[in-house]
């Protein structure tokens, strides 16, 4: 097997706050080879998040650490970007502006056609000086993976970036993630707490447990895609997973 | 008459029926306890006639324009400070909490002892009146500022003087604008009381002349009317800042 993308090593993560001491995830061991898919999922608030964080660099973990090609993370950086909901757009530039907000190091040529390729790429062609209180959710949404993309990052973390988004629009954008990651092979670590996201997306999908979370269990999601969601082997690994994360008896 | 004709005379309208009630309750009464409006509108006319009004106008202008300036550019990059800085909010917050109740009117016998009678300490008092206000805003504009902005800044590669031109300032912008909007309020209310005191020019100055050189209540009455007046413009020029469109999102955000 190839050298891995990404290596969790024994991380812990302990917050304190007044004095309390509460774990947040334990000894969490994880590989993500290049141009893997992997969704984290667990319940809400086990701590998912907290992972997706430390990987970017925003948080340091406890004891541990999280290698990216070989190198301990030690803070954010632009070969790496982390997708927020939408919140995470700027709201005083135009979606051009925010496309271009990580390009200052390009010439203004090249700045300006980076920003055409992906306004095309996300479908926002005639929205380039509008602002984004006046978009839509999943347009807000669509203009944050392309300011990520726009600076040819080799890895995306994605934190529930469908989670605000209409059931309709959700679907839409998974497979428009699909069809970006097939075209771009990024790396892409996604948290989300929908167990028929993770089996639709995923390479492997790491099921956590509640807080203090661990890896409880990596299934393997080896279906091609486009996935069928009605086929007999998607059924089998999706209720496998509601069986693990222990939910089975109340759906 | 179109609707909307009519929605904006509204205000005109009660204005001018406060006015005849206002004529009717004065010449109805015996004792003058106000001039009545037209009185007042010949006291403007007079001072124009003088050449005071527009005058003492520019000069309680002149007054707040560099009193809310100088507040403006020394009261917000130190409240940025202060708000982004944790170690600095911890030191300099309990001499702000107790610098900031005192009335700006209380300074005034130490501005008269500092800059003397004249326009130094009438600038000087109205700049307190605006320097904490803005302060505070600055301090919580920063402090509001949602991290997924300062986050999403920090992951595109940003270092902290381009962090703070294009990230945190931005984010602040709006609520700096409705903070300085409201400080130029404050700040005009300082200067009428200032200039009673502390100089001899200015609007607030022209209703203690008037009162004590012969009780002119119709000048008295005249200058409130334009102090109110100058007081309503600055504000629709304030709020006209609100208008521009990379800064309308704090304010149109769903």
């Amino acid at each position: 097997m190839q050298e891995a993308k990404l290596k969790a090593e024994h991380v812990h993560t302990v917050f304190t706050r007044d004095g309390k001491t509460t774990p947040v995830l334990e000894d969490i061991s994880l590989e993500v080879a290049d141009g893997e898919f992997v969704c984290l999922l667990g319940p809400s608030g086990c701590g998912k998040s907290t992972l997706l964080s430390t990987m970017a660099g925003f948080l340091s973990p406890t004891s541990g650490e999280i290698r990216i090609d070989g190198e301990v993370v030690r803070g954010p950086d632009p070969r790496r970007i982390f997708v927020f909901q939408e919140r995470g757009v700027f709201p005083w530039l135009t979606v051009e502006g925010n496309i271009a907000f990580g390009l200052f190091h390009l010439t203004a040529a090249e700045r300006k056609q980076r920003v055409t390729h992906y306004i095309r790429m996300v479908g926002l062609e005639g929205f380039e000086k509008a602002y984004p209180p006046a978009l839509s959710g999943g347009m807000k949404q669509r203009l944050e993976v392309a300011r990520a993309l726009a600076v040819n990052p080799d890895m995306l973390f994605l934190d529930e970036p469908f989670g605000a988004l209409d059931s309709i629009t959700r679907l839409v954008m998974r497979a428009e993630l699909l069809r970006i990651w097939e075209a771009e092979r990024k790396t892409i670590i996604f948290v989300t707490h929908d167990i028929d996201e993770a089996v639709q997306l995923a390479d492997r999908v790491v099921v956590m447990s509640a807080r203090p979370a661990t890896v409880q269990q990596i299934v393997k999601i080896d279906i091609p895609h486009p996935r069928d969601i009605s086929s007999a082997r998607y059924l089998q690994l999706r209720d496998g997973i509601f069986q693990q994360i222990g939910l089975a008896h109340k759906i | 008459m179109s609707k909307g004709l009519m929605v904006r005379l509204r205000p005109i309208a009660l204005v001018a029926g406060l006015l005849l009630l206002w004529q009717f309750a004065v010449t109805r009464n015996p004792i003058h306890l106000l001039p009545t409006p037209w009185e007042v509108v010949r006291g403007i006319g007079d001072l124009l006639e003088h050449g005071l009004l527009l005058k003492y106008i520019v000069a309680s202008l002149f007054r707040i324009t560099w009193g809310f300036i100088l507040a403006v550019v020394l009261a917000v990059p130190l409240g940025l400070v202060i708000g982004w800085n944790r170690r600095a909010d911890m030191a300099f917050n309990p001499l702000i909490q107790i610098l900031r109740p005192i009335s700006p009117l209380a300074w005034i016998p130490i501005a008269i002892l500092w800059f003397g009678v004249g326009d130094l300490a009438a600038i000087f008092l109205i700049f307190l009146g605006c320097f904490f206000p803005l302060l505070l805003t600055a301090m919580n504009a920063v402090r509001s500022i949602p991290s997924v902005y300062i986050n999403a800044g920090r992951n595109f590669g940003l270092g902290t003087a381009a962090l703070v031109s294009r990230v945190l300032f931005p984010a602040v912008i709006p609520q700096l604008i409705i903070g300085m909007r409201i400080t130029l309020g404050v700040g005009w209310l300082v200067v009428v009381a200032a200039e009673m005191i502390a100089v001899s020019s200015g609007l607030g100055f022209l209703i203690v002349d008037a009162r004590n050189a012969g009780n002119r209540y119709d000048l008295v009455v005249a200058g409130m009317v334009i102090i109110g007046l100058i007081g309503l413009l600055l504000d629709l020029g304030m709020r006209s800042l609100e208008q521009v469109k990379s800064l309308r999102w704090s304010y149109s955000e769903d």
